[in-house]
C-alpha cells in the first residue's frame, strides 16, 4: 500500500499548475496569495487581511509563484536543528543546505531547502534556480512533502528549450 | 522640552553558565546598580522587568519577580517582552514614566537563564507561528540566518571569511578586560579559522553563544538627580524601538520569505538603519558625533553590517572600518569596546541593557582598561525577532 504523501503545511504549494510554456503540462509551483486592491503578494499565503499599510484589502486570491528565481544567498545547516525539524537521532547528521531565492515578478525573497545532494559549493549568488517538489521526512506514519529548489541544468534551461522545440 | 533621564545607577551580573535562576542573577544585576546610584530600594518609584522567555511565556512574568525578590515595597511594576529588544523596551518604559512625572527613580531589570545550545522555539504543534514553521520545515536555526547574511556580503561586498574572523579577534581583545564578559581570553584569527563551520560560511567562533546574565539601570529624572547632588550625570537621549516599514526586502528571522515589492515600492535603507536614524533624530545628534557605539554582534559578519546601518561608514565598507583597526579600541570609532556578544553571548532579556551599562560606564570614564577616551556620546543597537529592534543615544 502506497504511504500517503502529506504536504508539510497545507496550501503552500502544489504540483497542478499550468505550464508557462505551453506545453500542457502541470507543474509544481509554491502558492501564494495576492492582494486584489492593491496587488501585494504574500508568501507564506496571508488570507484574511493585507499588510500593505496603504491599504485595507481584505480580499486575497490564491496566486502559483514563479517557478525560477536567482540565488540571493544560501548557507547549510551542519549540526542536527532542534525540535520540532524531524530528524531521527539515532541517524548521525547530514547537513543539507539552505537557499534564499529572489523571484523578479514578485519581487520578493523566498527561502528553501536545495535539493539533496545539492551543496553550498554547487551554488553561487546570482545563479538561476528551479522549485522542485521534495520530500521532507518520512515514517511510518507516511511523507512529508515539501519544496526544494535545484539549480537550472544548463542544457534546460529556457534558451536550451526553445532550441530543442524548433529543431 | 528636555527628554533626557539620567542614568543614576548600572549593574550587572557577570556573564555565564552558572545554572542558577534568572531571579538570583536579576537581583543580583539589581542590586549593583542600585549600590552604584547611592539608592536604597525603597526610594524606587516603579519597577521594570524586560521578561525572559521560556516555553512561550514570560518566566514568573518578570518585573513583579524581581520587585518581590527585592522586598514588595508597593512600586509600580510594568514587564515587557519585545525578544532582543526587551531590555530596550523596558528602558523607553522607564524613560516615559520618568518623563511623564509618574516616577522620579525607576529600575530596570533583565536577566536569563539560557538554555544550552540553539535557540528553538516553544514546544507543540503550532503551524500559525513563524517561529515554529522556519523550525519545522526548514530547519533554519538562528546562525542560518547569520550565514545567509554573511554569504550574501562575501558576494556583494567582496568580504572575506578572514575579515569576519577580524571581527572575532577585535571583540575578543576587548571582552578578555572585562570582568562582566563570559569569554575572557584574547582569540587569534587562526583560531576562528580553526573552528568547526556551523553554518557556511560561519565558523562557531564567528557566533555568539547563549549565555546566562542579568543587567539593571536606575533611571532618574534629571531633577531627582541634581537634588541628589548628580550634576553631571550620564543621560539617555534617545530611544528608538521603530518597527520595519512595509515592504520589508530583506529576509530575516523567524521569516520564510520577504515582502513583495512588487506592489510597494520599498523605502532605501535597511530596518537596522531605520532604528538608528529615529534614534540620531530624537537625540538630534548623528554618526559624526559618536565616541563609540555597542551593536548586536550576533555573529561576526553582521557587526559588519551595523557600521553600515549606524552610519559609522557607507553600504559596504564595513570590512574596511575593521581591516584598518578604526573599530577596535583605540581605534577612531571604537565598536563594542564591552567585547560585545562575541564575548558576552547572548542573555537575551538582559543584553540591550547591558549595552546601555557599558555606555555609561564608558561615558563616566570608569571604564578601566577598555575606557574609550574622552566618550560623550554613544550609541547602542540591536535587533530580534519578529520585527524588533532597538536604538539608544547617551550623552556626558
Ligand atoms: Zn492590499
Amino acid at each position: 500500500m502506497a504511504r500517503t504523501r502529506t504536504p508539510v503545511v497545507a496550501g503552500w504549494f502544489t504540483d497542478d499548475v499550468q505550464a508557462e510554456d505551453g506545453s500542457g503540462e502541470r507543474g509544481f509551483r509554491l502558492l501564494g496569495t495576492r492582494c486584489t486592491a492593491c496587488g501585494s503578494v504574500f508568501f507564506p499565503r496571508e488570507d484574511a487581511y493585507c499588510r500593505n499599510p496603504h491599504c485595507a484589502g481584505d480580499e486575497l486570491v490564491e496566486v502559483p509563484l514563479s517557478p525560477r528565481g536567482t540565488v540571493w544567498s544560501y548557507t547549510d545547516g551542519r549540526y542536527r536543528p532542534p525540535a520540532p525539524y524531524v530528524s531521527d537521532p539515532a541517524v548521525p547528521w547530514e547537513p543539507y543546505t539552505l537557499v534564499a531565492v529572489e523571484l523578479a515578478a514578485e519581487r520578493m525573497v523566498v527561502l528553501g531547502q536545495a535539493a539533496p545532494g545539492v551543496t553550498v559549493a554547487d551554488l553561487a549568488v546570482g545563479m538561476t534556480v528551479e522549485v522542485v517538489p521534495g520530500v521532507l521526512d518520512e515514517d511510518a506514519g507516511g511523507v512529508r512533502t515539501t519544496w526544494h529548489f535545484r539549480p537550472v541544468p544548463e542544457a534546460s534551461g529556457p534558451q536550451a528549450r526553445t532550441a530543442r522545440e524548433s529543431s | 522640552m528636555s527628554t533626557d533621564v539620567a542614568v543614576l545607577g548600572a549593574g550587572m551580573h557577570p556573564w555565564g553558565k552558572w545554572g542558577r535562576s534568572f531571579v538570583t542573577y536579576g537581583t543580583a544585576a539589581a542590586r549593583a546598580a542600585l549600590a552604584d546610584a547611592g539608592l536604597e530600594w525603597t526610594e524606587v518609584g516603579a519597577v521594570v522587568g524586560a521578561d525572559t522567555v521560556r516555553g512561550g511565556y514570560p518566566g514568573h512574568v518578570a518585573g513583579a519577580t524581581f520587585a518581590r525578590a527585592l522586598g514588595w515595597q508597593g512600586a509600580r511594576v510594568t514587564s515587557v517582552y519585545a525578544a532582543c529588544a526587551s531590555g530596550a523596551q523596558a528602558i523607553a518604559a522607564a524613560r516615559a514614566q520618568i518623563l511623564a512625572g509618574l516616577a522620579d527613580v525607576v529600575l530596570v531589570v533583565g536577566a536569563d537563564a539560557a538554555p544550552k545550545g540553539f535557540f528553538a522555539p516553544a514546544g507543540g504543534d503550532r503551524p500559525d507561528d513563524p517561529d515554529w514553521l522556519r523550525f519545522r520545515v526548514l530547519g533554519a536555526t538562528n546562525p542560518a540566518y547569520f550565514g545567509l547574511y554573511a554569504r550574501r556580503r562575501m558576494a556583494l561586498h567582496g568580504d572575506g571569511p578572514e575579515d569576519f574572523a577580524l571581527v572575532k579577534v577585535k571583540n575578543a581583545a576587548a571582552g578578555a578586560l572585562n570582568p562582566n564578559a563570559r569569554y575572557r581570553v584574547p582569540v587569534s584569527a587562526e583560531e576562528v579559522a580553526a573552528s568547526p563551520v556551523v553554518a557556511d560560511p560561519l565558523r562557531l567562533l564567528d557566533i555568539c553563544a547563549t549565555s546566562d546574565g542579568a543587567a539593571a539601570l536606575v533611571l532618574t529624572s534629571l531633577d531627582f538627580a541634581r537634588a541628589r547632588g548628580v550634576a553631571d550625570p550620564v543621560r539617555i537621549r534617545a530611544v528608538s524601538t521603530v518597527t520595519p516599514a512595509y515592504p520589508r526586502t530583506e529576509l530575516d528571522l523567524p521569516d520564510i520569505a520577504t515582502d513583495s515589492a512588487a506592489a510597494v515600492a520599498p523605502a532605501p535603507g535597511s530596518f537596522r538603519s531605520a532604528l538608528a536614524r529615529a534614534a540620531y533624530e530624537e537625540a538630534g545628534l548623528g554618526p559624526e558625533d559618536l565616541s563609540l557605539a555597542e551593536v548586536y554582534d550576533l555573529s561576526t559578519a553582521l557587526e559588519l553590517e551595523w557600521y553600515e546601518d549606524i552610519g559609522l561608514c557607507g553600504e559596504g565598507e564595513g570590512a574596511k572600518l575593521v581591516r584598518e583597526g578604526a573599530t577596535a579600541l583605540g581605534g577612531r570609532i571604537p565598536v563594542n569596546p564591552s567585547g560585545g556578544l562575541a564575548s558576552f553571548g547572548e542573555a537575551v532579556p538582559a543584553q540591550a541593557i547591558a549595552q546601555v551599562c557599558e555606555l555609561t560606564w564608558q561615558l563616566r570614564g570608569t571604564a578601566g582598561a577598555r575606557q574609550v577616551a574622552g566618550a560623550r556620546v554613544g550609541i547602542s543597537a540591536n535587533q530580534g525577532l519578529f520585527g524588533h529592534g532597538s536604538a539608544v543615544v547617551a550623552v556626558r
